[in-house]
């Protein structure tokens, strides 16, 4: 994949569907946090240090095309239009403080878009695995290599006690932050999800929505993560948010079978009327568009409407992001207004469209 | 925008709730929707994480006086503790060492009072997976004599001599 498509085409890898439990898992993500030995950490490093770390990463390049056999594209976020930066987070390829400071940072974006490595974001290196479905191991397993691939070149700043040095604290230890993005309507209408979220809090998890930016859970998508990262092994910790994720999964699979049992034709009603407005509208928000969409993707995955199959409704969250559109659309600026009509264009091309 | 409930603090989370396909919406301020039970579904970890450090300094809890009137910083990156009580962020991995004393309740309230038991970078973790490995036979071998059962821990003793000798430290103990 090029840094035109990387760009321009709203599909990347994370949003496959057929991946395990990916009736309600979107997506699993595992990010190590690691510092180089010997250069303040980004926070507090200056352009010289920086470019340093950069250049330094850059050096990688080679090391880890051949060693996973792949391709990996360098590059450097200062050369990239904000828009476009932007448009990364709405993949979930950086994070959004990466994006709104620019100069001296990077990315090393494998091309498969499975693996991205964040250069001077909090920490100087942020590895990132991002899987379809419910895949932590998988997703652990890639990033754990790429970490022994920068490892074997660079010394990391690591204490016997402390583990992996980190600029804040939080992520001392192991560095790890495992999470997983789920897809729970059924547990939002029943009433039951504040129920889950605080038994999953006193677990040791943390819960919060799509992008973590606004205040409420777009969409019906909230995403899990470890709390703790000191004192736990990695696989510990992917096991004790797989277990947990694991039961959410089953309470969401109960709601949505008790929901369809008692309320069929409401139900089947409200999912068709999703449909039918995401088909026929001339003028969307976003907003509305991820609330349809979260109705329509959970009818699809009950059976209830089998229209629109050959769409990926975990790419039409991502299109319709308002970054997203703006970089589809020739137009430098889009109003409100000309944002909602694109998308409610874009959303009717993709469920009319016959393959 | 001010929250709907007491109408004069900024509201701070929109919550949508939805009982029996009848949706409401509200703004609510943090005091207020703790009052009412609600939690917000998507809390930002950074600020919670922020807001959870600040708090700590902001009680005075863990302010050492030495370091109002020395003011020590970092001499790889300069950074004081005070930069660190402001921003939550450690300067570089020097700061660990130079504010260790400082953190350490810090970190105990973070993590609880845990040692890292996970991946270590071959290049710089030494022989610090042996030494693990010793700490972990010693404590077994200690419980072996508490319970008298002394063949077990002739066993152990010997298991540390070998692992020592593979590092160095002949015998002689940490
Ligand atoms: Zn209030
Ligand atoms: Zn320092």
């Amino acid at each position: 994949m090029s840094m035109e498509n990387l760009l321009d085409q709203p599909f990347v890898h994370w949003m496959s569907s057929g991946a395990q439990d990916g009736d309600i898992v979107l997506a699993s993500r595992i990010r190590l946090a690691r510092n180089l030995e010997g250069i303040p950490f980004p926070q507090r490093a200056n352009g010289e240090q920086l470019s340093q770390v950069v250049s330094q990463l850059k050096s990688s390049l080679c090391d880890l095309n051949s060693n996973e056999q792949s391709d990996y594209m360098f590059i450097d976020l200062e050369k990239l239009p904000l828009l476009e930066r932007l448009v990364l987070v709405e993949k979930h390829i950086i994070s959004p403080d990466h994006a709104r400071e620019a100069s001296n940072r990077a990315i090393l974006v494998k091309q498969d878009t499975t693996v991205s490595i964040m250069v001077n974001e909090e920490d100087h290196l942020r590895i990132q695995c991002l899987m379809p479905g419910l895949n932590l191991v998988k997703a652990f397993t890639s990033a754990n290599q790429v970490d022994d691939i920068i490892e074997n070149k660079h010394a990391l700043a690591f204490n016997e006690e402390l583990g992996y040095l980190t600029s804040c604290p939080t992520n001392l230890g192991t560095g790890l932050r495992a999470s997983v993005m789920v897809h729970l309507p059924a547990l939002v209408l029943t009433g039951q999800i504040n129920r889950i979220v605080n038994a999953v809090i006193q677990l040791g998890l943390t819960v919060r929505g799509l992008y973590g930016e606004g205040t409420e859970a777009v969409g019906n998508i909230f995403q899990i993560s470890n709390q703790l990262t000191l004192g736990f092994t990695e696989q510990e910790i992917i096991d004790n948010l797989y277990s947990v994720v694991k039961q959410v999964v089953d309470h969401e699979r109960t709601a949505r079978g008790g929901l369809y049992a008692d309320t069929t034709d409401m139900l089947v009603d409200r999912v068709w009327r999703a449909y039918g407005t995401l088909k026929y509208a001339r003028s969307i928000s976003g907003q509305e568009a991820l609330a349809l969409l979260s109705d329509v993707r959970m009818g699809y995955e009950l059976g209830i409407i089998n229209e629109g199959s050959h769409c990926n409704f975990n790419e039409l969250m991502v299109i319709t992001r308002p970054n997203f559109l703006q970089k589809m659309s020739d137009c430098p600026e889009l109003s409100g207004n000309e944002r909602k009509k694109l998308r409610a264009q874009i959303i009717r091309e993709k469920l009319t469209n016959k393959d | 925008m001010l929250c709907d409930e007491c109408k004069s603090r900024t509201a701070c989370m929109h919550i949508i709730k939805i009982v029996n396909n009848q949706k409401t919406e509200k703004n609510l301020c943090a005091e207020c929707a703790k009052a009412a039970g609600e939690i917000s579904l998507s809390f930002d970890t950074q600020s919670y994480v922020h807001d959870f450090l600040k708090g700590i300094f902001n009680h005075g809890l863990f302010v050492d006086p030495q370091m109002l009137r020395g003011q020590e910083s970092c001499s790889e990156c300069g950074m004081t503790y005070t930069d660190f009580n402001r921003k939550g962020k450690v300067g570089c991995s020097a700061c660990y060492t130079v504010f260790g004393g400082q953190f350490e309740p810090l970190l105990k309230r973070i993590h609880g009072s845990s040692s890292h038991t996970g991946k270590i970078p071959k290049r710089n973790g030494g022989t610090l997976k042996i030494r693990q490995q010793i700490k972990k036979i010693r404590q077994q071998l200690e419980q072996y004599v508490i319970n008298e059962e002394y063949e077990k821990a002739v066993l152990l003793r010997d298991e540390i001599k070998n692992l020592e000798k593979e590092i160095g430290l002949n015998g002689k103990g940490e």
